[in-house]
């Protein structure tokens, strides 16, 4: 509680206990109200201020001016009645200012409690100066600085280890707790935390360019970009305030007066305390304060779970998403090529790939590389001779003195061998050996372990199609569709043509629903651009794709999309509930108001109480956890 | 050209129309009042004197919600 809020409290107290006092001691008449106006002045002085201030300058219309105009309204109504009940007034005043005391402290505390669960941000680096470590402030640490972190403690700034091995924990970043290794050469991003050993790093960006501070300030501005939702409330509550003020005076002078004409008594003063019960219904606080408290808790329980989205409106846009299109490679598949079966094989299949793997030791392409790391021991190039590369067929060497062939099905059949074809889909590497038939190896982009898994929730979270686009051959591209469970395949596109695709399904939607795009955020940055909705993955330590995205999903689980969309329509139900409820409870109180059933206690629950239970209602966005 | 400056304001309400001041403010272009991490981020017009608009745009907001400041 900061000082204002503390010295509001007292005010609150005294002006309570003053008033519960008054209750026992008996007075009347002139020496009654100068007692009772005390605790009236005590808690609402700043309003009265505030309000005759607003009055100077024009601006008639605000809260201080509608509780003002209620409260002094309710105490005249008491001295001209003579009923001396002054309390109602005092209550009200009591009342409202509870309830923006409970509004600033808890949004005070939630804002706190979603900045702490954000804060990633590193207090100091350890910089080696003369043999000892100084803690040095990470601003000041230049790009190329030797920084040493220490186990336990945060990386401060990106850069690349030069000394010791250790394992990091990035849950931080990615919402993920599964440690990471990390050694000498590796890249590092700060946000980690280092684990296990110490870790000498050169630094390679200034503090201002790391992942860290790039995600902080990307949160931290997003709840700045509003969503419709939020203007709608703030259209919303510039037409209710000056509408309920008007329907105000027209209720205290309209009745009694239709009332005289027709030869009843007028009655003005149970309308005046109707049209005072009015303008304390009036202020839109409750309305307005929930919102965007709603989408902060949102986009702070999202980026605790390794998910950052960049504004309040595209969190809205991602909960009305009904179409994912995705971008093959990457963000189903893991996008690099590995060894994924072995046929036919004669021997032991460690040692075709042994073989193919020494026969293909000189080439660079992809697939050689894939069999070398299937292998995974160091290549002894002595064992291999007469490499010959058959370009674009495959290549022929000697190893350990047996005539090794290894390629397509072109070369077996140019080798008079005959090749046994694959179902498989994936490029296909037939092996021979002394002339004979060995066995073939398939190479293929494994998908992702969760990505079916993925697809599955999406459906569950409201996703009415999923799309795939793909520059691959119809073969691979239909088989990976159809493990996975995609609703519609494009194949054999180039860059460009995807741009075309996801346009003319943006064409194709008329309902409202919107077109997400994933991608890998590396080449498909127009793409990501040109989608309603752009989710880039696996972006820790992408700076193109955190550009060009507008959601981003710091690592490459797919099963995050789900999470993502889950998350943003909790929020956006909170916000609904809220809207509705906030709005909802207004009108009724304004109704009973109106036909003198509401009091003006009524009247400010409706105020006060409402805003308490929105603002609690809010900040259950924050818990994402079990989405 | 934009500039972030931190407020202070007690109500959501209120920074709502903070907002609407500072946003017809002259030489603002565009004004986006954060609530939530109580910060204005005014998006200035070409050429525009930034210390004085600002001095404008503090006067502005108090007009309107006299309990705010507005940190240049």
């Amino acid at each position: 509680m900061n000082r204002k809020q503390r010295i509001m409290l007292i005010r609150i107290l005294v002006s309570a206990a003053i008033l519960a006092a008054l209750s026992f001691i008996p007075s009347s008449g002139v020496l009654r109200f100068i007692l009772y106006m005390v605790p009236y002045f005590i808690v609402g002085y700043d309003i009265l201020l505030k309000a005759i201030k607003g009055i100077l300058r024009g601006q008639v219309l605000d809260e201080c001016f509608l509780m003002a105009s209620a409260t002094v309204g309710a105490v005249a109504l008491a001295i001209y009645e003579g009923s001396g009940d002054y309390t109602e007034a005092i209550a009200v005043m009591l009342f409202y200012q509870t309830g923006e005391l409970f509004q600033s402290y808890a949004v005070d505390r939630s804002r706190r409690n979603i900045t702490e669960l954000m804060d990633i941000r590193p207090d100091y680096a350890n910089v080696e100066k003369d043999g000892s470590l100084v803690k040095a402030d990470p601003d000041d640490v230049e790009p190329g600085t030797i920084i040493v972190v220490q186990p336990g403690e945060k990386v401060p700034i990106d850069g690349v280890v030069v000394e010791g091995t250790s394992t990091l924990n990035t849950s931080a970043l990615t919402g993920e707790s599964l440690p990471r290794d990390i050694a000498a050469g590796d890249d590092i991003i700060s946000g980690s935390i280092n684990m296990t050993g110490v870790l000498k790093i050169r630094t390679t960006k200034e503090f201002g360019e790391s992942t860290v501070s790039k995600i902080l300030d990307l949160v931290e501005n997003a709840s700045s970009r509003k969503s419709k939702s939020e203007d709608f409330i703030s259209k919303f509550a510039r037409i209710y305030t000056p509408a309920v003020c008007i329907s105000a005076l027209v209720l205290a002078i309209i009745p009694p007066l239709v009332n005289l004409i027709i030869g009843n008594p007028a009655g003005w003063d149970s309308w005046i305390y109707r049209a005072l019960t009015f303008l304390v219904i009036s202020c839109p606080c409750a309305l307005v304060i929930s919102i965007p408290l709603s989408f902060f808790a949102g986009i702070g329980g999202a980026s605790n779970a390794g998910v950052l989205v960049k504004g309040s409106n595209y969190l809205e846009t991602l909960s009305k998403t009904k179409t994912v299109v995705f971008d093959k490679t990457g963000t189903l598949t893991r996008g690099v090529f590995e060894v994924s079966g072995i046929h036919h094989s004669t021997m032991e299949d460690g040692k075709l790939i042994e073989y193919a793997a020494l026969a293909e030791s000189a080439s660079s392409h992809p697939i050689s590389k894939s069999l070398q790391k299937a292998y995974g021991k160091a290549i002894d190039r002595n064992r291999v001779k007469d490499i010959e590369e058959i370009s674009g067929n495959g290549v022929t060497a000697t190893v350990d003195g047996h005539a090794i062939a290894c390629g397509n099905e072109r070369l077996m059949k140019s080798l008079g061998i005959e090749a046994i074809p694959c179902h498989s889909v994936g490029t296909i590497i037939h092996i021979a050996i002394d002339g004979d038939y060995a066995g073939h190896i398939i190479i293929s982009d494994i998908i992702k372990p969760n990505a079916a898994e993925a697809i599955r929730r999406m459906k569950e979270a409201g996703v009415r199609k999923t799309v795939m686009l793909t520059g691959d051959t119809a073969r691979v591209a239909d088989q990976v569709a159809e493990a996975l469970g995609i609703d519609e395949v494009y194949r054999n596109l180039l860059p460009g043509d995807k741009v075309e695709k996801v346009e003319s399904l943006l064409m194709e939607s008329h309902d409202g629903g919107k077109i997400a795009f994933v991608g890998d955020g590396i080449n498909d940055a127009p793409v990501l651009r040109r989608a309603d909705i752009g989710i880039a993955m696996g972006a820790m330590g992408s700076d193109a794709a955190i550009e060009a995205a507008d959601v981003v999903l710091m690592d490459d689980d797919p099963l995050k999309i789900s999470k993502a969309i889950r998350i943003s329509r909790r929020c956006l139900r909170i916000v609904y509930q809220n809207i509705v409820f906030a709005i909802g409870v207004k009108l009724i109180c304004l109704l009973l108001g109106a036909i003198g059933f509401a009091s003006m206690w009524l009247a400010i629950f409706a105020d006060v109480g409402v805003m308490v239970i929105a603002v609690l209602n809010a900040i259950r966005a924050l818990f994402v956890k079990k989405l | 050209m934009k500039k972030t400056y931190g407020i202070e304001v007690d109500c959501a309400n209120c920074a709502n129309k903070m907002e609407a001041a500072a946003s017809k403010t002259e030489g603002v272009k565009a004004c986006t009042v954060n609530f939530m991490m109580q910060r204005m981020i005014v998006e200035f017009q070409d050429g525009a004197d930034r210390s004085a608009v600002m001095e404008n745009v503090r006067r502005n907001c108090k007009r309107v919600e006299s309990d705010c400041e507005v940190f240049i």
